[in-house]
């Protein structure tokens, strides 16, 4: 398959490997994080990290959408799909992350809540259009690659008239929480990272450029194949070496410096940003999310229905927090791999194909 | 039962078929006596008494509730009798008699009904087994999902032959007999929101032919399985568990058609859980493999087959994969069902 085959090739990945190995100075420690959760999958499930040598670290991310989002945003989708009449659509991996006292959508499903898992918003808009007499509401998830569908989707349920069309926004941003990450004094030390990809391709790498600066700290944006990590690996190391601090774009075959302008207005045309949102792990993050523009509100679910308050309390010894911060590993928790399994997940970390303990857990144990 | 004909063009299975009486003796002779024909549902009866050659004899059970009921390469029926076919074929013992039980749902089309049932018979017909004797029941509109289909094997497995999952033993070479995942894609090609045109088929195909081939030449093979639901890396977690192993295994060397990748690429799923049925996995001793490889890639079942890996010694009992770009990972137990990636 093009541009799959050739970018997992395991005569090309020694040969990067080996520069990474040169180059990478025997005395020094380098930490660097990939930001993105797809990435964190790709380094475990290619088993990079055995490929890797000792002091060249990775560090894994809040870039999991499914993992940053805080309980009370759960507690709030579950109430909603408990609303009689509505139809709650949402991605599949949403459906299994536990809320408080361990409910889930999926729990909620099963008790007779109408829940469907749809791939896409698009699945969303036709079951509004096939289902009149429901209210159907998108749970809206994602950094910068989803956000631009969901306003294409709102778009288009206007142009259709759609009045039973809604969505529960949690769409956040990427290098506002790279610059939260790096503020945060208390945060583990990052020497680059490795950037997402597919939000790359929306925000383009010039929306990195500000935080790279300000920190002085290189941003290499990685494609999804295991070559591509590797050789962001080497470019990263390369630039620390150089004590340069560039954002680089690896992913040369997809990601431009000015990104895709249609998406990006129309995600401006939609959207605003929030004063501030919780993340897990993370805490209140100012202008980190986005929300529906007033101009959209009959599609905006948080306005069309009341969503109840919620304490949101998250399980005493579940450690998602640091690990999403990149303190700890998850096999630093407690619960990990012990009580918190993927059949049983405590924490979102564990749920989402994406979350850090989800990947170590199905890939990475046989390494530890 | 003579009588008036079945309208099987635009009739619909209703509750009276159900009932025992003369409705069900008239579907069961114009539709299932009418296909499956043989000596033993001649009779009549509502059991079948047959002779054993000597031997252990070998049953084993499966229920099916696939849907879509009909999908590119087979039905729910050719999955039925190869299915139940193909795990008596997993203990080296040849399969003999079928029993097939049907829970029909009330509102079912008779034309679909006889296609399956055609499609059983053609499917039992051609690996020379015999529907010997079944059941039928109706269920109201709403309680079914078309039609449900229980299958029964028995079979008889030749002296000196013992196959178990509890055989595996450090050393042992792992066999796949051809290219993984092409069922579960070519089912989930049809699946509501999934819509992809494709030219994958389902596997479905009866190995027993090629599970006899395979012990004349290599009498003492270890273990047979066929990677049915949860695909590959399930059969070998649960050989794992049960000869109290692990397992190292190359993914380069698994066979996987392109357009199989693809569609797991394009879903986010793993093929090495996607279910196969009309494959098997074995493993053997290292210095019988090359000789089973040569006799299974003659064998039409068995072209694409390939040593993927071998057993080894884990008191973890884990199941390691070399990547295709060289890192060692696990593959571990399925976590419900497999999701697609949302970014």
């Amino acid at each position: 398959m093009k541009y799959i085959e050739e970018f997992r090739d395991a005569e090309l990945a020694k040969t990067l490997v080996t520069a990474i190995k040169s180059k990478a100075h025997p005395d020094r420690h380098y930490r660097l994080m990939e930001f993105c959760g797809g990435h964190t999958h790709t380094i475990h499930r290619y088993g990079l990290p055995s490929l890797l040598p000792d002091h060249v670290e990775m560090i894994h991310g809040p870039g999991c959408p499914v993992c940053v989002l805080p309980i009370t945003r759960i507690d709030n989708a579950i109430a909603l799909a408990n609303i009689p009449d509505v139809m709650l659509c949402s991605y599949g991996d949403m459906l299994r992350v536990p809320g408080s006292d361990q409910q889930s959508l999926l729990a909620a499903k099963a008790r007779g809540a109408d829940v469907r898992m749809i791939y896409s918003v698009d699945d969303a808009l036709k079951l509004a259009q096939l289902n009149p007499q429901k209210n159907v509401i998108f749970f809206a998830i994602g950094f910068e690659t989803t956000t631009p569908p969901t306003a294409f989707a709102i778009k288009q349920a206007e142009a259709l008239g759609l009045s039973n069309f809604s969505v529960f926004c949690n769409h956040v941003l990427t290098p506002v929480a790279m610059d939260h990450l790096l503020q945060d004094a208390e945060s583990v030390h990052l020497d680059g990272f490795v950037g997402p990809a597919h939000v790359s391709i929306v925000i383009g790498s010039q929306a990195y450029e500000a935080v790279s600066q300000k920190y002085q700290k290189p941003i290499v944006i990685a494609g999804f194949e295991p070559l591509d990590v590797l050789h962001s690996i080497l470019m990263l190391i390369e630039q620390i070496n150089a004590q340069r601090a560039h954002v680089e774009i690896q992913y040369t075959r997809a990601v431009s410096r000015e990104g895709n302008i249609r998406s990006q207005t129309m995600m401006a045309e939609v959207f605003e940003l929030r004063p501030t949102f919780e993340w897990r792990g993370l805490g209140y993050i100012p202008h980190s999310a986005l929300q529906i523009k007033s101009s959209f509100a009959a599609f905006d679910a948080e306005k069309r229905f009341t969503l109840p308050q919620s304490t949101g309390v998250e399980h005493k010894q579940c450690e998602c927090g640091a690990v999403l911060r990149g303190m700890k590993k998850p096999m630093d928790c407690k619960l990990f791999a012990r009580v918190c399994t993927p059949e049983n997940p405590l924490g979102a970390c564990m749920v989402s194909s994406e979350g850090a303990c989800a990947a170590v857990y199905a890939y990475g144990r046989s390494q530890t | 039962m003579k009588g008036p004909k079945l309208n099987i063009k635009h009739g619909c299975i209703d509750l009276s078929h159900g009932s025992g009486g003369r409705a069900t003796a008239q579907l069961i002779d114009q539709l299932f006596f009418a296909a499956f024909d043989n000596q033993w549902l001649a009779q009549k009866n509502d059991q079948a008494c047959f002779t054993v050659n000597a031997g252990r004899m070998v049953m084993s059970t499966d229920a099916h509730v696939i849907s879509p009921l009909f999908f590119p390469g087979g039905d729910i029926g050719s999955l039925a009798v190869n299915g139940t076919i193909n795990d008596i074929a997993m203990s080296g013992g040849t399969p003999l008699y079928l029993s097939a039980s049907f829970i029909l749902e009330e509102g079912f089309p008779l034309v679909d009904l006889q296609k399956i049932i055609n499609s059983m018979a053609h499917a039992a017909q051609q690996a020379n087994v015999a529907i010997i004797t079944g059941d039928t029941k109706v269920v109201e509109r709403g309680k079914g999902d078309g039609v449900f289909i229980t299958t029964t094997g028995v079979g008889v497995v030749p002296d000196g032959i013992t196959l178990s999952g509890h055989q595996a033993r450090p050393g042992d070479h792992v066999i796949v007999s051809g290219h993984m995942g092409d069922h579960g894609v070519a089912i989930m090609s049809l699946r509501n929101h999934l819509q992809f045109s494709t030219s994958i088929k389902s596997d479905t195909a009866a190995l027993h032919d090629l599970v006899h081939h395979m012990i004349a030449t290599t009498p003492n093979i270890r273990c047979l399985r066929d990677p049915t639901r949860g695909g590959l890396a399930t059969t070998l977690n649960e050989w794992a568990r049960q000869s109290q192993v692990g397992f190292m295994i190359d993914e380069r060397k698994v066979p996987v058609r392109t357009e199989v990748a693809s569609a797991c690429e394009l879903l986010g799923l793993d093929a090495m859980y996607v279910a196969n049925e009309g494959k098997l996995l074995a493993i053997c001793a290292p210095e019988d493999s090359q000789g089973l490889l040569t006799t299974m890639r003659a064998h039409p079942l068995g072209l694409h087959a390939e040593i993927i890996g071998e057993v080894v010694h884990d008191p973890r009992y884990f199941v390691q994969l070399k990547t295709t770009t060289g890192g060692m990972r696990m593959m571990d137990w399925l976590a419900g069902e497999q999701l697609p990636r949302i970014c």
